[in-house]
Order: C-alpha cells, then structure tokens, then sequence
C-alpha cells in the first residue's frame, strides 16, 4: 500500500521528465534563463562605477540596494539590463506612428525592402548562375573558381564605393542596398544548387535519356524537383545574409534610415539601449524570415507529395 | 566543340584583326594603323597565328589561338598608351578587343574540352583555365576603361589599381598589420578556440547540448556584427573591439558545426572503442575529434571569411587612424577610388591566403577521408 502510494507520484514526474516536449525546451529554457541571469549579474557589475560615480558627484548619500537600482535604470550604461532593452523596444515600435523617423517599425520597414528586393535579386542571379554551370562544362571549369574566389574577398568592405559609386552614377535609395544584399547572398544558392542539380544520380538521367527527354524536360522534370532541398537550405542561409549585407550596406551611407543607420546614430550619441533595441529589432527580422523560408519550404514540400 | 565552328571562329578572329587595319583607330585624328610599325607587326603577327589556328583545328588550335590572343592583347594596350586613343577609340580598336575575346573564348572552351591522359597535364589545365578565363576579364575591364575614357571616378582600370597598389606599399603594410594580424588572427584564433571548447563540454554533458544546439543555431543566423558599435564602446578604438567582434562572429558556426561533427562517428566504431575500454578522454582524442574534423576544417573556412568581414565592418565604428576598412571609407569619401581598390586587393589577397592555408592545412590533416581519396 504505502509503496505504491509512493510510486505513483514518482512515476508521474517521470512520465512528465521524459515528455517530448519537456526533453526538447527544458535545457533550452535553462540555457536561456542561466543567460539572463548571467545579463543581469554583467549589468550590475559594468554599470556600477557609472552609477557611483554619478552618486559621489552629487554628494547624496547611497546604499548598495540604491546602487543596483541604479545600475538597471542608468540613461546610459554600458550595458543595459534586459528589461530596459524590452521597454526601449516596445516603446520605439508602438509609441510611435509607423511613420514617423523616431519608430523602430519604419527603419525595419526600410531594412526589410533593401533586405527583400536583394534576396530576390541574389537568388534569381544565384539559379541562373547554377543553370549556367550544370550545362555548360566550359563555364563549371572557368566561372566556378572565380566564384568561389569571390567570396574570400570580404565584399563588404566593397559597400562604401559601391554606394558612392552608384550614387555618382544617379542610382541612390534602395538599390544600392539591394546590390550589395544580392552580392552577398548570391553564392549560397550557386554553390546549392549546382549541388541540387546534380543530384539526380546517374541511373535516373540514364532513364531520362532512353525517354530521348531534351535538356530543358530533364531540368523541369528530374533536375529541378531533386533540386528543392537544396534550394531551401540555401535560401534560409541566404536570407540571413541578405540581411546582414543590408544592414552594413546603410553603414557607410551616412545613413538617414534603416537598422544600420539607427546603430551608427546609437554609437555616435552614445544611446546604447538604441542600439540594443536596434539588434533586438534585427534578431526578429533575421528569425521571422528564417520562419517564412521554412513555411515556404514546408508548403512546397506538401505540394510536392512529401510525407509530413 | 564542333570543330567546323572552332575554325569559323579563329578566320572571324583573323578578319577582325585585318579589318582594324582599315577601319579607323580613334574618333580624334590619330595615326591609322599601318603608320606604327610595332603594333602593325604585332597585328600581322596576330593575324597569321589565328589563321594557323583555324588551319589546325582541334587541340592543336590552343597553341597558337593563344599566342594569337597574346600578340592582339599586347596590340591593344600598346595603342591606348597613346592620348589620341585613350578614351575616345573607335571601331579598329574595338574590332580588335573583340577578336582577343572571340580567340582567347574558344581557347577557353578547347581547353576545357580537352581531356588528357596524363593527370599532371590535366591538373594544369584545370588551373590554367580559370586562370586564363580571369586575365580575359582583367584585360576586358582595362581595355573598355581606358578604351571608352570611364571617369577614374567611377571606375579606375585594374592598371591604376596595381600602381597605386605598388607605390603606396608602406601605408598597405601598416593596415594590414592593423586589421589582419591585430584584429582578424587574435580574434579568430580565440573564437574558434572557445567555440571547439564550448562544443566539447557540451558533447560531455548531455543537456548543454541539447539547450546550447537550437540557440547556436539561432546566434549564427542573427546579424552579429551589429555589436560592432557595442563592442567599440566597451573595449576602445584600437584592436581589442576589432578582436571582440570576430570572437562573436566566428564563436556560434564553430559551435554548431563541431556539436554536429562530434556525433560523426558510428555506432560501430563507439562500441569498438566500448569494448577496448577506452576513457572519456580516449575516446574524444582518438575517435570522436578525428571524425569530426571535415566539420571543424568546415567552420575554419566559413570563419575565414566571417572574420575579414567582421573586422573590416566594425572598423567604420570608429579606429585609430589606420586600418584596412578605416582606409577604405576615408579614401572613398575623398573619391580617391584607385586607394579604395588597392585596399579592397589587399583584403582579398590577405582572405584568399587565409583561406589558402585552412584548406592546405584540411588537405594535410583529413587526407583519409572520403571525399579526399579519390
């Protein structure tokens, strides 16, 4: 009697310790909670001689409770706590029309467009290039080291004349931006699909060969749909990039608005929960359209007759 | 390659070089052709190679296209040194730039036909190909500068870019120093490093890795050199922010590859080492960091990269006045393009070494794996 009354309750936690989804999300949310608090500890110690100077020159006296409230409140810190990262970033999204200059959504808006516009562009550049290469030996031997090559150079480091220089030309705005998305998102999905195009092995193109199938029916019929999870796994690397790409892209710019150009005003001003929040906006963006190439990916997938 | 269109395309090669002959050289009054005994020498010269190359056909074509391509090449850049030429050439001159590129496009294509038996010919013609694929798109990029007069401005030819590049070696050296040796190497020997570090300990224990797997995977995706203004702020103006950055930078792919690299190894070969009794320790060095170094050497290369960018970006936060991306935005703000480039070949230089050396070290290392023993 008393031993199963025990073994009851024990064997319910151990059913609740191995559920699927405790498996999954409990070391992430311990991982994640441990961060926080590691955050929080980092903020008291970085912003503590801020706050105590800001006391001593004031003559108040404070105590050390004063001192820790200070360090998670402080206009400036060196780093700022969690929350006031949150508060900053909830105040600048929805405090503010959509509109305006001083809202989070509008610079997102911008980013978000160069970002886009870029991806589209790289990838359309990045299939066409790989269709180049998989028929055409002549170019899979010319073109694909210089390709590879391209990407050793840091082309970031390009972005500056690249916005000059289109400028100088009558192009200002979004494209310049998208330019230098398209660059850098272009070689993921090249070097992706040539893989995907060749994936089919050689007994399918055998048999394609035997239906006397012309180049184009063997692309849309065998290269093309061996080629999905490739391109998918490069689209999400890519769309990252993209990313990337636009925002450095408003760096040199000068930059009136975009994520880029709010951290540039954040490190010249020295608003460092500006530029917190700038990379809280940022990390969203990156995630959100992650989370679209995957439904896109899934989609396709159920289309395509793939199991769930 | 269908020979009957190989040997068409070397006479239209041929003929273009004879019609620059007739055609004028320069919209502004300049010496014609026949006038300047070098390049006329050089044009017959080209003339006759080609011809003798559509006379061969075949494989046989690549040697004398090629020496063809050579003498019409030089034939170009010895015109444009003349001002009368420079930035306002003609339909001769044009004709000719099109005959280097028909000739030296057929090399290409023959080349990359051509199937030898021997493999070091065959490891040379795969070098020699890109190579020469690259040299037909410098020497495109300097004739149609130069030939058309683009502004220095907007673009300057690739010769500008050397020279400036070979006179201003000093200024080159010191920015070098700065964001590669100072900034790039410490911070990627310290971020890959701590992320090989961190993805052992998460291998050891179980539910690290489970919690650190999906957020590395997060982290890499993310916009990291946006800290770049955070970190400037906290570590200074000098290298330490510059060193910061790439740690971030390079920490989270050299996680997640090495997390997904340490489970490389088999069923099998974990139980073979099961059955030795090998330690925790043995079984790491001597199985579980073997298998996964295609993965490590992986996360090295993509880092190479990542890390130059890194760098590079976050020096427009802010540097003491040297620096390979501090140059490169002062100098285009004074239009000083030419500067720009020398920099931007530098940094690409400097990526492809790097890159270079982790992939000669890969070769040396993983040379039993797989997709090395062919």
């Amino acid at each position: 009697m008393t031993s199963s009354a025990l073994a009851v309750p024990a064997s319910a936690a151990g059913r609740l310790r191995h559920h699927p989804l405790v498996v999954r999300y409990l070391p992430i949310a311990t991982i994640v909670l441990a961060l926080m608090a590691i955050w929080y500890v980092a903020a008291v110690l970085m912003n503590l001689a801020l706050v105590r100077d800001a006391f001593e020159r004031e003559d108040t006296p404070y105590t050390v409770s004063d001192l820790v409230e200070g360090t998670m409140s402080a206009e400036r810190p060196l780093l700022p706590a969690p929350h006031q990262v949150i508060a900053a970033f909830v105040d600048s999204v929805f405090g503010y029309a959509p509109t305006s200059p001083r809202s989070l959504v509008y610079h997102a808006t911008v980013t978000l467009s160069a970002t886009l516009l870029g991806f589209a562009l790289g990838a359309m550049l990045g299939i066409a290039l790989a269709l180049m290469i998989v028929h055409s030996r002549v170019l899979e031997k010319s073109l694909l080291p210089w390709i590879i090559c391209s990407q050793m150079v840091p082309i970031l480091a390009l972005a500056p004349i690249f916005i000059v220089v289109l400028g100088a030309i009558g192009l200002h705005g979004l494209l310049p931006k998208s330019i230098i998305s398209a660059y850098l998102c272009f070689f993921p999905i090249t070097i992706g699909m040539v893989k995907g195009f060749t994936a089919p092995d050689p007994m399918q193109l055998d048999l394609m060969r035997t239906w006397s199938a012309t180049p184009r029916q063997v692309l849309a019929k065998l290269r093309w749909p061996a080629a999905m999870p490739y391109l998918f796994a490069s689209l999400k690397v890519a769309i990252s990039i993209s990313l990337i790409g636009a925002i450095v892209a408003e760096l040199p710019t000068g930059g009136e608005a975009g994520i880029g150009a709010r951290l540039l005003a954040g490190s010249y001003y020295g608003q460092t929960v500006q530029i917190w929040s700038a990379l809280l906006a940022a990390a969203i963006l990156a995630s959100g359209l992650i989370g679209l190439v995957g439904l896109a990916e899934r989609l396709v997938g159920l289309r395509m007759g793939a199991r769930p | 390659m269908n020979p009957r269109r190989l040997r068409l395309g070397f006479i239209l090669a041929a003929a273009a070089m004879l019609l620059a002959l007739i055609l004028p050289l320069s919209s502004e009054a300049a010496a014609a052709l026949p006038a300047r005994p070098l390049p006329l020498v050089l044009t017959l010269a080209a003339v006759l190679l080609f011809a003798a190359a559509a006379w061969a056909g075949g494989s046989r074509a690549i040697a004398p296209g090629l020496a063809g391509v050579l003498c019409a090449a030089a034939t170009t850049l010895a015109l444009l040194r003349d001002p009368g030429i420079a930035g306002s050439a003609a339909a001769g001159f044009w004709a000719m730039t099109l005959a280097v590129w028909l000739a030296s496009a057929l090399c290409v294509m023959q080349m990359s036909a051509a199937r030898p038996r021997a493999g070091s010919v065959r490891r040379a013609l795969n070098l020699a190909v890109p190579l020469l694929f690259g040299a037909v798109v410098f020497y495109l990029w300097e004739v149609s500068v130069r030939g058309f007069g683009v502004p220095p401005v907007i673009l300057p030819a690739p010769s500008a870019a050397a020279a400036r590049f070979a006179t201003s070696l000093p200024i080159l050296g010191e920015d070098f120093v700065q964001t590669f040796v100072r900034g790039v190497l410490i911070g990627y020997v310290i971020g890959c490093g701590a992320g090989l570090l961190v993805a052992i300990l998460a291998q050891r224990f179980d539910f690290l890795g489970r919690g650190l797997l999906p957020l590395g995977n997060f982290f890499s995706a993310l916009p990291l050199v946006g800290v770049a203004p955070i970190m400037v702020m906290w570590f200074g103006f000098d290298w330490p922010s510059k060193a910061a950055v790439v740690v971030l930078v390079t920490f989270f792919p050299m996680l997640v590859n090495t997390l997904a690299g340490l489970s490389a190894a088999g069923h099998i070969e974990r139980d073979l080492m099961r059955s030795y009794g090998a330690t925790h320790r043995q079984v790491l060095t001597k199985l579980d960091l073997p298998a996964a170094l295609p993965f490590i050497f992986n996360a090295l290369k993509i880092n190479a990269t990542l890390a130059l960018i890194g760098a590079i970006v976050a020096e427009f936060f802010g540097t003491p006045t040297q620096g390979i991306g501090f140059r490169i935005s002062t100098e285009a703000g004074r239009m000083a393009i030419d500067m720009v480039w020398a920099e931007i070949a530098l940094a690409a230089i400097a990526g492809m070494a790097f890159y270079g050396l982790v992939a000669l070290a890969e070769r040396a290392t993983t040379f039993w794996h797989p997709s090395y023993r062919t």
